[in-house]
């Protein structure tokens, strides 16, 4: 069965590294964090499945369809440049309402967050970046074949290459989620997060950062241990 | 980038001493050992320094029964309670690593 968590949009803003309180360097990732708008919900009876669409981030004016306008008017909210929906399980949705603004402060420190984002995109790469391929030796008779991915099959039987074999294409601009990221820490006043490690996209991608389905925060350790 | 300046300030020491590399260091280091706090000191020559605001960091070397020894520290790094300079001393590089190897060759 999937599991669907509660979850905000929000934008990268880079990574630093912060101290934590035993002085241990932390690298962070930061995150704009909402606020966000409930701009429409959606239970069981306008479709097949429940959510809440979230509207973020100032919208150039002129980039806005009369349509999208209309959607924001219904809904008698500010307009939005992303909107997307974060999927819930219907019994959780009747506890927003259109008009909601939701914060960072949905997380606190220690919560464990999965983040989706579009990641950054690389091009037509070869086996070497895209698969982590080992290449050939760069010396003792090693021809024009350095970065090549070498054989990709057998012989007359099976005859063919099977599905889903390794090679060079095009890489990264893709939806990724990285899960189980730690949230260092949370800064309500700004509506920021600190997630430990790197999130996909560059500086200024659009994210989705929700509870982690997998991992659950550690009640907090004994001060003092060892 | 902005945010993330601010947000870097509230970890910068307000004020860190000013050397150079070259110079000598003793830097007074907090270790907790249980829920007692005791500080150390690794005082050495710096024959590094790198990266800028909270990245900044130093490597010192020091001789340490015949076995040269390096310790890299954060400079912002709230487990460093005091940089005391020991000795002033001016280099003629920005990196010291040529000290490594007139130590291996000494050893010999």
């Amino acid at each position: 069965m999937k599991i669907y968590k509660m979850g905000i949009l929000g934008k990268k803003l880079g990574m630093t590294q912060v101290f934590t309180d035993d002085g241990k360097a932390v690298p962070v990732t930061v995150v704009q964090s909402g606020p966000c708008t409930v701009v429409q919900i959606k239970g069981d009876t306008s479709g097949d499945y429940s959510a809440i669409q979230l509207g973020f981030d100032d919208p150039r004016e002129k980039s806005l369809s009369k349509s999208i306008k209309g959607h924001f008017a219904k809904a008698k909210t500010a307009s939005f440049k992303i909107l997307r929906e974060i999927r819930l399980p219907s019994e959780e949705t009747k506890g927003f309402s259109v008009g909601q603004v939701i914060t960072a402060d949905i997380f606190t420190e220690n919560d464990f967050v999965d983040v989706s984002g579009v990641s950054k995109g690389k091009g037509f790469a070869g086996v070497i970046k895209r698969h982590h391929f080992h290449g050939f030796d760069a010396g003792h008779g090693t021809h024009e074949c350095f970065r090549h991915g070498g054989s990709v099959g057998q012989h007359t039987f099976p005859g063919r290459i099977f599905r889903g074999m390794k090679m060079s294409g095009h890489m990264g601009n893709a939806q990724r989620t990285v899960q189980n990221l730690k949230v260092v820490r949370v800064i309500k006043d700004k509506n920021l997060l600190l997630i430990r490690g790197a999130v996909p996209g560059p500086t200024g991608a659009y994210l989705v950062v929700k509870k982690a389905i997998k991992k659950k925060p550690r009640p907090a350790a004994k001060k003092g241990g060892a | 980038m902005n945010i993330i300046d601010e947000l870097e300030k509230e970890y910068l020491k307000p004020k860190l001493p000013e050397f150079n590399v070259g110079d000598t260091v003793k830097v007074h280091l907090k270790i907790t050992e249980g829920d007692k706090e005791r500080l150390q000191v690794f005082s050495g020559q710096v024959i590094a320094r790198k990266g800028r605001g909270i990245n900044s960091s130093m490597t010192v070397r020091k001789i340490s029964y015949g076995e040269g020894v390096e310790r890299v520290f954060l400079l912002n790094s709230p487990k460093i309670a005091k940089i005391e300079i020991a000795k002033k001393e001016a280099a003629r590089r920005a990196k010291l690593y040529y000290t490594r190897k007139g130590v291996a060759r000494r050893a010999l």
